[in-house]
């Protein structure tokens, strides 16, 4: 029988606290700018424009379809080669996992924009309303609404997603905890810790969700 | 006088599909007039080219003071063009196309406010003279969701009259309703027409159309076939189609 030894983990806890707040501070920061991205590239989806849809159609394909640790790899070691670039590791996570977060947000924004009737967009053009008027009064705050458990969802993803970055060297849960692991050869205490904090800071978060779609079904 | 709605030569079609062929109509200002016609027949089509959420291929229209003309030859007016047109002409739908994010007075608010920028104040006090005349005062603050067929295309249409507009176009507005409640749209649009409204209204109601219509228009296939003072067209049609049509409401008037 195994010997847990959590009491060894336990002298290391600043250090996992340290790595929870960058990991937080890390979802913030993506999940902020992932949503810019994924608005701009959702209703360039659906825009007039032909050049703006393929565009915005060959972003999200190419992040959407390349898996996440080989864009952090190509950001970060590929990138520079190609454009002299250079990024440091924490500017190279966030702007690649904004671009990643953002092309699944598009898809849920430029969804939950097509899914409201289109006599709703008739009603406001009849009224007078420019395109871009109708949008901002009529379409995206019905939209939204729909739009809400998505996002959550993809952002609690996001959350999981930022423990790639340790491959770069930031400092975030994981990559602390991989620190610990080999201090203490407690590998076994060490990830479970890890995997306990993932879920207990995202738990409330999902139910926010459950809470979120449950009001929307009875606003429907 | 100069008539209030002049088309000529409209011309439009999906795909390969022409669902108006050279179609020319003037409307005098203050007349009713009714669009019938079996279903497919562009009638729909027509009154939708007239508030441009439909463009013609080709044709010039003209509403009041503002005119567009539409071919090869003549540029496709910009969004803030077409919207100014719009905002001139007022547009009832068939599912009444109410904001469900919105009051009922918010609802009738909108227009004056995002388009006109009218101050709140005022906008609110036209949003409630309009739901009395439309016999909703009690309903302001109810949200869309909580209104019965009948109420709602009460509330879409003092939606359409807060933007003043010149004409209004009326398409289908009581086809989706449950026959008890026609009657109370019905009446709405009676009394703004005898108030001296211009107005097209695409219908199958063909006694409210026989009583209230100045001029009937009956189109099949994208064409207009026969138009005349509503009684004449309507009891003796002249063309075998429009008798052929209106023999399935012989008892419905």
């Amino acid at each position: 029988m195994y010997q847990w030894h959590f009491d060894i983990v336990w002298g290391y806890r600043w250090l996992f606290l340290a790595g929870t707040a960058v990991t937080i501070g890390l979802t913030i920061a993506i999940v902020i700018l992932g949503m810019a991205v994924g608005l701009v590239a959702g209703i360039a989806q659906i825009s007039r424009s032909p050049v703006l849809r393929w565009l915005s159609w060959a972003y999200i394909e190419m992040f959407r379809l390349t898996p996440l640790l080989v864009l952090l790899l190509w950001f970060y070691y590929a990138l520079p080669i190609m454009t002299g670039i250079k990024l440091d590791a924490l500017p190279a996570a966030i702007v690649t996992l904004s671009l990643y977060g953002g092309s699944f947000y598009a898809e849920v924004i430029r969804g939950g924009i097509v899914s409201i009737e289109p006599g709703q967009s008739e009603a406001g053009l009849a009224l007078g309303m420019t395109p871009a008027r109708v949008m901002r009064r009529i379409v995206l705050p019905q939209a939204i609404k729909r739009m809400i458990p998505p996002l959550m969802n993809q952002s609690i993803i996001q959350f999981k997603n930022t423990s790639l970055v340790s491959v770069l060297a930031v400092p975030d849960l994981l990559y602390q905890g991989q620190i610990v692991a080999m201090d203490t050869y407690r590998a076994l205490e060490t990830y479970t810790l890890i995997a306990v904090i993932y879920v207990v800071v995202l738990l409330p978060l999902t139910a926010i969700v459950k809470r979120a779609e449950k009001q929307l079904a009875q606003s429907n | 006088m100069n008539p209030k709605i002049e088309v000529s030569g409209l011309r439009k079609s999906f795909g390969s599909l022409t669902v108006l062929r050279d179609i020319n109509l003037t409307v005098e200002p203050g007349a009713v007039v009714a669009l019938i016609g079996p279903s497919g027949s562009g009638k729909s089509t027509l009154l939708r080219c007239l508030n441009l959420l439909v463009i013609p291929e080709g044709g010039k229209i003209r509403i009041g003071e503002s005119s567009f003309s539409f071919g090869d030859s003549s540029k496709l007016p910009g969004v803030r063009e077409q919207a100014r047109f719009r905002s001139n002409t007022g547009m009832v739908f068939q599912h009444f196309n109410l904001f469900p994010h919105m009051s009922v007075l918010q609802n009738v608010m909108e227009g004056p406010l995002s388009v006109k920028n009218m101050p709140k104040a005022e906008a609110q006090a036209l949003a409630r003279r309009l739901l009395a005349k439309v016999g909703l005062s009690d309903k302001v603050d109810v949200f869309p969701n909580k209104l019965s067929g009948g109420q709602k295309q009460r509330v879409a249409i003092a939606r359409a009259l807060a933007m003043e507009p010149e004409v209004m176009l009326f398409d289908e507005a009581t086809s989706a309703l449950d026959p008890e409640l026609v009657g109370e749209v019905l009446g709405v649009m009676r009394d703004l027409a005898a108030e001296g409204m211009t107005m097209i209204i695409v219908t199958h109601e063909m006694g409210f159309a026989r009583e209230v219509a100045d001029r009937v228009i009956f189109m099949r296939d994208g064409v207009i076939v026969e138009e005349g003072p509503a009684r004449e067209v309507i009891e003796n049609p002249v063309q075998d189609a429009t008798r052929a049509f209106l023999s399935h409401f012989h008892n419905r008037g």
